[in-house]
This record gives structure tokens, C-alpha cells and sequence, in this order.
């Protein structure tokens, strides 16, 4: 496990060829190596792609246009999770004028419970 | 028939066996994790490095374990009958190392049967990671990619409704296809929008629907009623089992899978006469053109400009109207099948493509992650 919960993103990083990845796994997927190690990510990152869900997931009714998004990690592995901090409109088209592909993004986190917070992404500086 | 059984003794054998590093009671780690460290240790045991292995066998998710090890594999096989799949998996193995299709094949298990920690028809390796960002499925991975392919080559939704539109055309000449009224352009702009930036009519069909299909060797296919359509080639890979996984949006495995299936078949893009790709979305479409090598990287817009995929065009592309307007059922790629074998025999009547001599069907399965590649011929 990795050594902090709440606030902070922490990744993989193989001690043999140096490469982070992300999500965590017991060996490195580059190198195959073993010996890899939790380490903090910086949380910031670019933004690599994302969509609109205007058809929203079940449980997801009350989030409208929600964006999933493809973040590439300083560090260089790629994350999937959310755009937030984007002013929502009914036509995503406008929504997506607020958003550039490559555009500088960084991690918020929301809490889910009491044991659980995710990592969202936020225009950086936003 | 290139070999007979009997020459497959003693052709291949097993070089590296082991088991995960603690069996028992393991409550701390994973079924995932038992399968890897089980392929490690295997790898270990007989000096193999990953790099060799080329062909990946598991019981249920090849897709998920080849991305977790970061395998790109020539040959996947997740056949699941069972306890048994495991003997059957060398079988396959053994046949395919002997017919020289692959070098090295990783067979692996893991279950975390008694402690139940990420147990029972595990998915993809990092399925724990997932599920909290509200993916919709499909649509929301496919459109991601999409929207990589706009931003990075210009790509338009006009370039899209090319497709949409000439796959229609082609629905409309087939009478089983399920959405046979004319769709224009402007039907496909105003259609609502699913997962931006694609419109509902990005997205195929959802259908129910059989397809079979029977295979023998060509010396036998003579005595049956059908004319014989062989196979020339084909190819496989995969790259990944979650979009988040996949290393570049904007190209698929085809770009492995398409040139090992040209070569094996000894033939090239201005020999086929139909080509079927699978058309889950519109951008699945463009994406397998451009990986193909129809076009270049960031050119399929351009490609399929004028309705050049329509009847009539000098491209003819999903015939039967394809998932988008003939038949999706979820897992279309039979159907993309049994088209290039029909317009191969000529039973196609009004969407008939004249001639069709050579087809080639291109399957794309899960977040555009597996993709096969077969081409056949009625020149026998």
C-alpha cells in the first residue's frame, strides 16, 4: 500500500529502468522488474483527451455533461478521471469551448466517504 | 494441407513452469496478482525475457493480463471451458508454434479462490482503478479517442458523417438490414449527442442477432455444397484492455495486425476488392483505415471525402450496411464476416460489389483494444 492516503497522488516507479506507471502493479510493465516502489506524483499533468457524457453513466444522473478525461501524469503515465471546474452549459459544444486538448491540468481530490477520495483533474491554476 | 498431426510430435515443448510465490492461504494479494507472479516466476525459471513472449493464453481476459504485463502479443487465446482450459491451451499452443504463426507462448493462471480478493472472472488488471469517473461504456471510451484524432489532425465531424451516411446507403440496398430509411448529412449533425463530440448517429446498432461460420481444410471444402472461400491471411494483436491503457488514441492493433495479415496473404492494399472494418462508431472506421494503411495518420477525412466508401464509390466499405445501420449485437465482428464471405461468393444481389475477388474483414474488440485481420479469396 502506499504510504499516505488523503490529499496526495501516489504512483509506481521501477527502480530498475527508472519508468513510472500507473495504475499500480507488482511488476513494471517496461522493464518486467519487480522492483518498483510507491512514489508521490507532483499531481500535475496535460490534459490528453477527454469527452461530455450527455448520456450520463447510471448514478450519475445528477451530474450532467460530466467530462471523463485522459490525463498525462508529469512523471508520464497516463490516468483517467474527471475534468471538474469547467462552468457547465446544456450543449456541450459550449462547454467545449473552456476546454483545449494539451491544456496544463492538476489533481483535486473529492472525498466519497471516509475512507475513499479520488483524484480529480482542474484547469491548472483554476 | 501443410502438415498432418502426427508432424507436430516432439516439435514443441515446454521450457519454464512455476507457481505464484505463495499458494494456500494468501489473503493479501490478488487473483491478478497471483497470475503474474505465477508468469514471473515462469519466466524466471527458464531465463525467458518478456519481450519473447509473442502468443498470451489465459482462461477469460487475455486483454486485461497482456496489459498489466505490458505484452503486445501476435496470438491471444482466452478460452474458457473450464478447469480443463488450461490443458486445451497447450493444444492451441502447440499448433501454433508448429505452424510457425508464433515463437513463444505464455500460458498463465491465478485465482484467489478461497480468500476471494479480486476473485471470479477477473477482469481487466486494473479494473479496481475504474468505474468512479462515470464511464458510460463504449461511447465514452471511443469518443475520448475521437476526440484525440480532432484535436491532434484537424479531424471533423464532416469527415464522420461521411461515413455514417455512405454506410446507410448500403443498409438501404440490404433487406435485413435494421435501419433502412435515408439519412442526410444534415439528419447526422442534428442527431443528438451522446458522449461529445459523438451524435447518437457516431454509434451503432443495438441488435440481437446469430452468425456462424464453418472451417476445413481446402481439399475437404471441395465436397461440399458451397463454393470454397479461402483464407489467405491473417493477423492479430492487442495493446491494451482499458482505453486509459491504450498507448496512442489515435492508432489501433491493426497497425500490427493488418501488415502480418498482407504479408501472410502476399497481397496489397490495391488488390482488395471489398473491405469490411468494423463500425462501432464512426471513428472506429477512420481510425482502421489510417491503422491499415488505406491512408496516413490524421488523413482518413480526406479518404473517405465525396461519399467514396458509398455504392458506387471506388471504395466499397461495410457492405451490409455494417453496425452502424445493418446489425450490431454487441460483438459484430462475425457479422463483418460473413459479409466478405457472401460478397466473395456473390449472393449480394443489389449491394453485390462486381467482381469481388479478394475481401478483407478488420474485427475491433473492447476500448479499441484486440483487433483481427483475415483476407480471403473465391480464386481457388
Amino acid at each position: 500500500m502506499p504510504p499516505s492516503g488523503g490529499g496526495e497522488l501516489w504512483i509506481k516507479r521501477c527502480k530498475d529502468c527508472g519508468q513510472h506507471h500507473y495504475y499500480p502493479r507488482v511488476v513494471c510493465p517496461n522493464c518486467f522488474s519487480r522492483n518498483v516502489e510507491w512514489v508521490k506524483s507532483s499531481g500535475k499533468g496535460s490534459l490528453y483527451t477527454y469527452n461530455i457524457n450527455v448520456r450520463t453513466a447510471p448514478g450519475w444522473e445528477n451530474n450532467p455533461n460530466y467530462i471523463i478525461a485522459l490525463v498525462t501524469l508529469e512523471e508520464g503515465p497516463r490516468i483517467m478521471s474527471n475534468l471538474v471546474n469547467i462552468p457547465f452549459d446544456q450543449d456541450p459544444v459550449k462547454m467545449a469551448q473552456h476546454i483545449q486538448v494539451g491544456m496544463p491540468v492538476e489533481v483535486t481530490f473529492e472525498e466519497l466517504s471516509e475512507e475513499i477520495s479520488v483524484p480529480r483533474f482542474k484547469p491548472a491554476g483554476s | 494441407m501443410p502438415w498432418d498431426m502426427r508432424d507436430l510430435r516432439r516439435q514443441v515443448a515446454i521450457i519454464g513452469a512455476a507457481e505464484s510465490d505463495q499458494l494456500g492461504i494468501v489473503p493479501d494479494k490478488s487473483a491478478v496478482q497471483l497470475h503474474v507472479e505465477a508468469a514471473w516466476n515462469a519466466m524466471e525459471d527458464a531465463g525467458v525475457k518478456k519481450d519473447e513472449i509473442d502468443a498470451v493464453f489465459n482462461a477469460g481476459n487475455t486483454l486485461g493480463m497482456a496489459e498489466y504485463m505490458g505484452i503486445t502479443p501476435k496470438l491471444t487465446d482466452s478460452t474458457a471451458v473450464g478447469g480443463s482450459s488450461f490443458v486445451i491451451h497447450l493444444g492451441h499452443a502447440v499448433a501454433a508454434i508448429a505452424s510457425g504463426y508464433v515463437e513463444m507462448a505464455l500460458v498463465t493462471h491465478g485465482e484467489s479462490g478461497r480468500s476471494r480478493v479480486g476473485a471470479g472472472g477477473f477482469g481487466g488488471g486494473g479494473d479496481q482503478w475504474y468505474g468512479w469517473q462515470g464511464s458510460a461504456g463504449p461511447p465514452a471510451s471511443y469518443s475520448m479517442a475521437c476526440m484525440r484524432h480532432m484535436a491532434q489532425y484537424g479531424t471533423t465531424h464532416d469527415d464522420l458523417a461521411e461515413i455514417a451516411v455512405a454506410t446507410r446507403k448500403w443498409a438501404q440496398l440490404n433487406p435485413r438490414a435494421l435501419m433502412r430509411d435515408p439519412m442526410s448529412f444534415e439528419d447526422y449533425h442534428n442527431s443528438r449527442w451522446i458522449s461529445y463530440p459523438f451524435h447518437l448517429l457516431d454509434c451503432c446498432l443495438v441488435t440481437d442477432g446469430g452468425g456462424a461460420y464453418i472451417v476445413t481444410s481446402l481439399e475437404r471444402a471441395r465436397n461440399y455444397k458451397k463454393k470454397p472461400i479461402a483464407v489467405l491471411g491473417f493477423g492479430e494483436s492487442h495493446t491494451h484492455g482499458n482505453i486509459a491503457q491504450m498507448p496512442d488514441l489515435t492508432w489501433t492493433a491493426a497497425r500490427n495486425s493488418g501488415p502480418r495479415a498482407m504479408q501472410m496473404a502476399g497481397v496489397d492494399h490495391k488488390d482488395l476488392d471489398v473491405v469490411n472494418l468494423y463500425d462501432s462508431f464512426t471513428y472506429t472506421v477512420g481510425v482502421t483505415l489510417e491503422s491499415l494503411g488505406f491512408c496516413g495518420p490524421g488523413e482518413f477525412g480526406q479518404f473517405v471525402k465525396g461519399q467514396r466508401t458509398a455504392p458506387g464509390g471506388d471504395f466499397p466499405l461495410n457492405t451490409n450496411g455494417g453496425g452502424l445501420s445493418y446489425t450490431h449485437t454487441g460483438m459484430y465482428g462475425m457479422f463483418a464476416t460473413l459479409e466478405i464471405v457472401r460478397q466473395l461468393r456473390g449472393e449480394c444481389g443489389d449491394r453485390q460489389v462486381k467482381d469481388a475477388k479478394i475481401g478483407l474483414v478488420n474485427g475491433t474488440g473492447g476500448s479499441l483494444s484486440s483487433t483481427g485481420t483475415a483476407i480471403m479469396t473465391n480464386q481457388v
